[in-house]
């Protein structure tokens, strides 16, 4: 049985130019602790995806199944991070991380013991009482991934997570997301515009193609884990990424 | 004279820090003085009449002389401007709350407001001394009027300026309207409050005088119009100058406030 379940689904916005077709017949099953990212440019529908599969986005037809149930309202089995930190200026790290257990309503210890393991496996152990302007922005990203497994969610939905960090801290915390996926055993869905990054996390990449927002191609990656950065010079990393460019680049999206 | 200070204090500027807040402080002390002095012998030899244009020494001498009246008038008017500021404060903050979450009120509050901000208070101070009467109430009021729009605008903005992805985290967590509101739209508006503070404190000031000037028999602008009718020039100065110092030391009362309440905000 499947995770996550996306049967004939369709989005489409009402807008002043007229309607536009954001998802159009997107049909997917994501298993249990699976790693997927959703690839392709700009425009190509893959936060949206991203929000439907969270539920905050209603689907203007189509099914969205979890656990074999459909799924109308946000659920707490999910935990989110943005491309932006977003944490609140006023808390201190470890505040930040316990926010959604506050809401949820989890015990305060357990949900407090939790947050020190899930600080210190981001390597942020003596940063838990800094305010976020003391941190710099890999740590607030680090700080952000905390909190979306604070209430120790089965499915983790990152939107661009790494896309405002420099190259290197990229690839660093592009490590330390395989680890605590590898730790806490989640499913995750993970967009990016970075083809390279889709490969080297994924264990299968979905290839998106704009107007309208369409699955134009699904990649399983065999590459063996534990995944390393000289991989990316590898034959079979090559012969990935060309095949999700000969994708994009058929639908005449980014110019050679 | 001027330029000379402003240049030395340029200087100092690419020493060390330490040395360039010292300059900060003593640069505009230097000019102040520079100019009270210019003025004392301006007046005291051009040949001004001292009802006309009175030298700092007379003001300050007026000052002393009038300690006592100074120092009840000053209370008053202190009175009115807190009451008043106060009040705006208690109205203003749950208004702007209703605002935002309900578009009804929205819509039709806001260009009520908007009419009401509109009005210059000048122009309603005699009707409000005609329906209420001379006492302190109306100058309260009128220090309301002018404290309450800032206020509101600026909570209104503070309360919708939650990033969008926060938001969403939030609603993924299927947070109620009372938690979103008390953990997240609440305390991010506090510093856009702030700022409506800082603007509304400066005008109630302003909001005070011009309830005096209509209708009054106590109070700093109620002693300014007796003592200019009466050519007590530098009597009206001396009053002006404590009205200037309220304000001023008001304006970085509510600055304190403001850095103890919001620790985490970045010094500038």
């Amino acid at each position: 049985m499947p995770k996550i379940k996306i049967e004939n689904l369709f989005k489409i916005y009402n807008s002043r130019s007229g309607r536009i077709s954001a998802l159009e017949d997107i049909n997917l099953e994501i298993d249990q602790n699976e790693f997927i990212t959703l690839a392709g440019p700009s425009g190509c529908g893959k936060s949206t995806l991203l929000k439907v599969i969270g539920a905050l986005v209603r689907p203007s037809r189509g099914n969205l199944l979890y656990d074999d149930e459909a799924l109308l309202k946000p659920t707490r089995d999910v935990g989110i991070v943005f491309q932006e930190p977003v944490l609140l200026p006023w808390r201190t790290a470890i505040e930040n991380v316990l926010l959604p257990a506050e809401i949820l309503g989890l015990d305060a210890n357990t949900s407090r013991a939790r947050a020190l393991d899930l600080l210190s496996l981001v390597g942020l152990t003596g940063f838990e009482s800094s305010y976020p302007r003391e941190l710099s922005g890999g740590m607030q990203q680090r700080v952000a991934i905390c909190r979306a497994l604070i209430h120790n969610p089965s499915v983790l939905l990152m939107d661009e997570p790494f896309a405002a960090l420099d190259a290197m801290t990229r690839e660093e915390l592009g490590f330390e997301l395989l680890r605590i996926w590898d730790t806490y055993k989640k499913t995750v869905i993970f967009v990016t515009h970075n083809i390279g990054e889709a490969i080297l996390l994924a264990d299968r990449v979905i290839a998106m193609s704009p107007r309208p927002g369409r699955i134009a191609k699904i990649l399983k990656i065999d590459l063996p884990r534990p995944r390393t950065l000289d991989m990316e010079f590898t034959r079979e990393f090559k012969a990935y990424s060309d095949q999700i460019r000969s994708v994009i680049y058929h639908h005449g999206v980014v110019a050679r | 004279m001027t330029a000379e200070i402003t240049k030395s204090g340029e200087d100092i500027e690419e020493l060390e820090q330490r040395k360039s807040a010292i300059a900060a402080i003593v640069g505009p002390t230097i000019t102040l003085l520079a100019l009270v002095a210019l003025w004392e012998v301006l007046a005291r030899w051009s040949g001004i009449p001292s009802w006309l244009l009175p030298a700092p020494s007379a003001i300050g001498e007026a000052m002393v002389d009038w300690r006592g009246e100074l120092t009840v008038h000053f209370m008053v008017t202190l009175y009115e401007v807190l009451v008043g500021f106060a009040l705006s404060i208690v109205v203003s903050i749950p208004l702007a709350v209703a605002v935002v979450y309900s578009p009804f009120l929205q819509n039709t509050i806001y260009p009520i407001l908007l009419a009401l901000q509109s009005m210059p208070k000048v122009a309603i101070a005699p009707l409000l001394v005609l329906w209420i009467g001379f006492g302190v109430l109306p100058k309260v009021l009128v220090v309301f009027l002018v404290c309450f729009f800032p206020i509101v605008v600026a909570t209104a903005s503070g309360l919708s300026a939650v990033p969008p992805p926060l938001l969403d985290l939030i609603r993924s967590l299927s947070a109620t309207q009372y938690q979103t509101f008390i953990k997240i739209r609440f305390p991010t508006a506090i510093p856009h409050i702030f700022v409506g503070f800082k603007i509304a404190i400066t005008f109630a000031v302003i909001g005070g005088v011009i309830g005096e000037f209509v209708g009054s028999d106590q109070g700093l602008g109620y002693l300014i119009l007796i003592s200019t009718s009466q050519s007590r020039t530098p009597l009206a100065f001396g009053a002006l100058l404590l009205l200037t110092i309220m304000s001023i030391v008001l304006y970085y009362a509510v600055e304190l406030v403001e850095r103890l309440v919001i620790p985490w905000a970045p010094k500038n």
